[in-house]
């Protein structure tokens, strides 16, 4: 029986197999559309419709501009727009009618008033009607050299000055005994914890005001893994475990995150969603001080690297902070805040596991337990600093 | 509003409107209705030489209705009074309407349509304009004059249980709710309701099955106006009585008009995403304001169907004018008042003139700013 089945297939040319199930599919397809045995069900079908305003700006005085995807299964027509409960005439490119994933952009003539909340409600053609949320009205950055200036500085307030001021801590840390090196060791593994938490959540929360065809969540959770993955290959190859590499692979991790972070917050300030201004960047700094001792510290391990080294690393870390802020402001795009915040939290997971490491090497060399009460004492430190001063910027 | 992000087919409700009134075809063997080929055309209404709304500071719709497609018209029900068939039975005057229900989609703004459940009558100028039963909303105004026997022969083409409840006076059996009398007549089946016209007055109909809410938001309502009989009367009573029944000469010299002051929640949240005098938002709007001989007098009757908000209003500019509340009485119940407020069911008689007034646009609307913004906002074209 087997013998005549092997007989038979091995006849066939291998392309012929290879190809056989997914003419059977071809065919189970066809047979569905001209058959159409689910008829049974589609009676009481609605037509889903699913629109998600993506971004709500504020041009100038007087106008107002949203764009729109279609993230259901059926096209979407867009009859009318309500503002503040008024309906109000507005023009759509390219069409009204949205296909599966299109896009559409809608400007208002409206007398918008800054600094108050706008409620924007698209009504379409079966009377379903999808709110774009408007915290507060603001005028939307220009894409003028000097916002541009503008945001980049915010970057760089939030991203670059408080890594490097937190890396100046590293004479001190030199200075220091082995015992209490590590302790500063197993803090930045507890503020790289919170990040990665912290990281994930944000990831999240943004993957939510995706539509549900891109899988925000799924994104979040493969993006991460991913990154994990990658990044502990890399290492390996590199040879990896050296106190520099490891330092730069966390300059990396936080860069990632500091990316993911400029982000949001360039969204915030272009969308008046940050009220708090100059609170919230002060915040920022006092945040991400930390994030230079956590860089700082594995470089005690090993000779005094040059200072181009440190600012190198400081600009691996605290850079991407601009390029977010800018992307944040001028083009935000929650599937690349998504993908970007995830891919960062995995970096994030591959320094905590590649400082770990070094904690616990150090710690059996010396016939010592890793997890002493020093260490243990640093870890909370480092979760307890971000936690406290992530107050200041959490609303 | 509240955002709701699931979508509801208004396509099957299309579906059962057309087998309705395949069903009612048969049910009733209506006749055809003999009128000049002219008819079948709309009526010429100005919609705005350009074709575009014109501008009110950026505010209103995109776009126009079709009303072909709905098949009924803001401007033709505005002065549309459906005086049904009359005839003598034994010396007593029977004034008698053969009446649906039937489920139909109409677009109530530009481009969004509703799913609604409507009445249509036989004697509808729309109905009459089309040689066949058009449903309209707000259902056709019936006309009478007090102390008629009213018959209104009543067929359910509708895919629910509907009835007809009138306000006036009339016997329990008659009074079209639950459970009383024939109760709900369901589908396919049909009822004929019959009564005295009493009292005089600016009255409305609606369906009273249950649930309540949604049968009338969906549509089943309309006007239901009882002329006094002068005859009934002496002296200046007498005299405004006449101007008040639609079959004396003194009726012609005033411009009456009907508006059924009504919402659509179009997303069945529970709230109104459409408010609109006679069901199209900004219907009578800039590009195609309500003309006005302003020696004209003009007579206004105006009905509050508003589901969910419980009150509507209306308010003209620049004049003011008298009203009769339910329309009950030949003296009016306010002078000298430019609004009024009504709760749901509640109607009334707004008399006024522009006579030496300057022609013009006379913008009217209900004051709550909200419901005007969402559609309910008029527009009087005065004319020398």
């Amino acid at each position: 029986m087997e013998q005549t089945a092997t007989t038979l297939t091995s006849r066939v040319p291998k392309w012929a197999l290879a190809i056989f199930p997914l003419v059977l599919v071809i065919a189970l397809i066809v047979l569905f559309f001209l058959l159409n045995p689910l008829a049974f069900f589609t009676g009481a079908f609605p037509p889903l419709e699913e629109l998600t305003v993506q971004r709500v700006l504020f041009p100038e005085d007087g106008r107002i501009q949203l764009s729109v995807i279609n993230g259901g299964p059926d096209p979407v027509t867009i009859a009318q727009v309500l503002v503040d409960d008024a309906y109000w005439n507005f023009e759509i490119t390219p069409d009204n009618t949205l296909g599966r994933l299109q896009q559409a952009t809608i400007d208002l003539n409206y007398p918008w008033v800054d600094g108050e909340p706008l409620p924007i409600v698209l009504i379409t053609a079966t009377g379903i009607t999808f709110e774009a949320e408007v915290d507060v009205a603001v005028q939307s950055p220009q894409t003028s050299a000097a916002t541009f200036v503008a945001y980049g500085l915010l970057g760089i307030y939030v991203g670059v000055i408080p890594v490097a001021l937190g890396m100046l801590w590293y004479p001190f840390l030199r200075r220091i005994d082995r015992k209490w090196v590590n302790a500063f060791l197993a803090l930045t593994i507890g503020l790289l914890v919170f990040l990665f938490v912290d990281t994930v959540l944000e990831a999240l929360e943004i993957a939510e005001e995706m539509p549900g065809v891109f899988q925000g969540i799924p994104i979040v959770v493969f993006g991460t893994l991913f990154a994990l993955g990658v990044l502990l290959a890399v290492s390996r190859r590199e040879g990896g475990g050296s106190p520099l590499a490891i330092a730069t692979f966390i300059a990396l991790g936080i860069g990632l995150h500091n990316f993911g972070e400029g982000l949001a917050i360039g969204a915030a300030f272009a969308t008046g969603a940050a009220a708090l201004g100059s609170f919230l960047v002060v915040g920022f700094t006092l945040h991400n001080i930390t994030e230079g001792i956590g860089i700082a510290a594995p470089l005690t391990q090993t000779e005094r690297p040059p200072i181009r080294t440190f600012i190198l690393l400081a600009l691996l870390a605290g850079a991407p902070a601009m390029l977010g802020t800018w992307i944040g402001g001028f083009a935000f795009n929650p599937f690349l805040a998504t993908l970007f915040l995830s891919l960062g939290a995995g970096a994030i997971l591959q320094v905590i596991w590649e400082v770990g490491k070094l904690l616990i090497n150090d710690a059996q060399k010396r016939n010592e337990a890793a997890v002493s009460w020093l260490n243990f004492a640093g870890l909370t430190a480092g979760i307890l600093v971000m936690y406290l001063t992530a107050f200041l910027v959490k609303f | 509003m509240d955002e709701s992000k699931k979508g509801v087919s208004r396509r099957d409700f299309l579906r059962a409107g057309s087998i309705g009134m395949a069903g009612l075809a048969g049910i009733t063997g209506l006749r055809a209705l003999a009128q000049p080929a002219t008819a079948n055309a709309l009526p010429p209404f100005q919609e705005g030489d350009d074709g575009n709304i014109h501008d009110h500071g950026g505010a209103g719709v995109v776009g126009q209705v079709d009303h072909e497609a709905n098949g009924f018209h803001p401007h033709e029900i505005l002065t549309d009074f459906d005086y049904g068939e009359v005839k003598e039975e034994n010396g007593r005057i029977v004034r008698e309407w053969n009446f649906v229900a039937i489920d139909k989609e109409f677009e109530i703004a530009p481009g969004i349509y509703f799913p609604g459940w409507v009445y249509g009558s036989e004697t509808s100028a729309a109905s009459r304009r089309a040689s066949r039963v058009v449903g309209q909303c707000p259902g056709p105004t019936l006309r009478c004059v007090e102390g008629e026997l009213l018959r209104l022969n009543f067929t359910n083409a509708g895919s629910h249980p509907h009835t007809i409840h009138f306000h006036g006076i009339h016997s329990a059996f008659m009074d079209g709710i639950p459970g009383v009398g024939r109760g709900m007549i369901n589908t396919g089946e049909s009822f004929t309701y019959e009564f005295e016209a009493k009292p005089f007055g600016c009255h409305l109909y609606h369906c009273h099955a249950v649930p309540l809410k949604r049968h009338i938001h969906k549509g089943l309502y309309g006007a239901f106006i009882i002329d006094p009989d002068p005859e009934k009367y002496s002296g200046e009573e007498q005299e405004i009585a006449k101007t008040r029944n639609h079959q004396y000469t003194e009726n012609e010299a005033v411009n009456e008009m009907v508006i059924v002051m009504n919402g659509f929640d179009t997303n069945f949240d529970g709230d109104n995403e459409v408010y609109a005098a006679n069901s199209i938002a900004f219907g009578y709007g800039m590009a195609s304001p309500i003309p006005i001989q302003r020696d004209q007098r003009q007579r206004l009757y105006l009905i509050n169907a508003t589901e969910f908000d419980p009150i509507n209003s209306i308010h003209i500019h620049a004049n003011f004018f008298d009203y009769y509340d339910h329309g009950t009485t030949l003296k009016p119940t306010l002078t000298t008042v430019d609004t009024i407020m009504q709760c749901q069911a509640q109607r009334g008689i707004l008399e006024f003139s522009f006579a030496d007034f300057e022609p013009g646009l006379y913008m009217f609307h209900a004051h709550q700013s909200e419901f005007a913004e969402l559609g309910w906002m008029s527009f009087f074209d005065v004319r020398a």
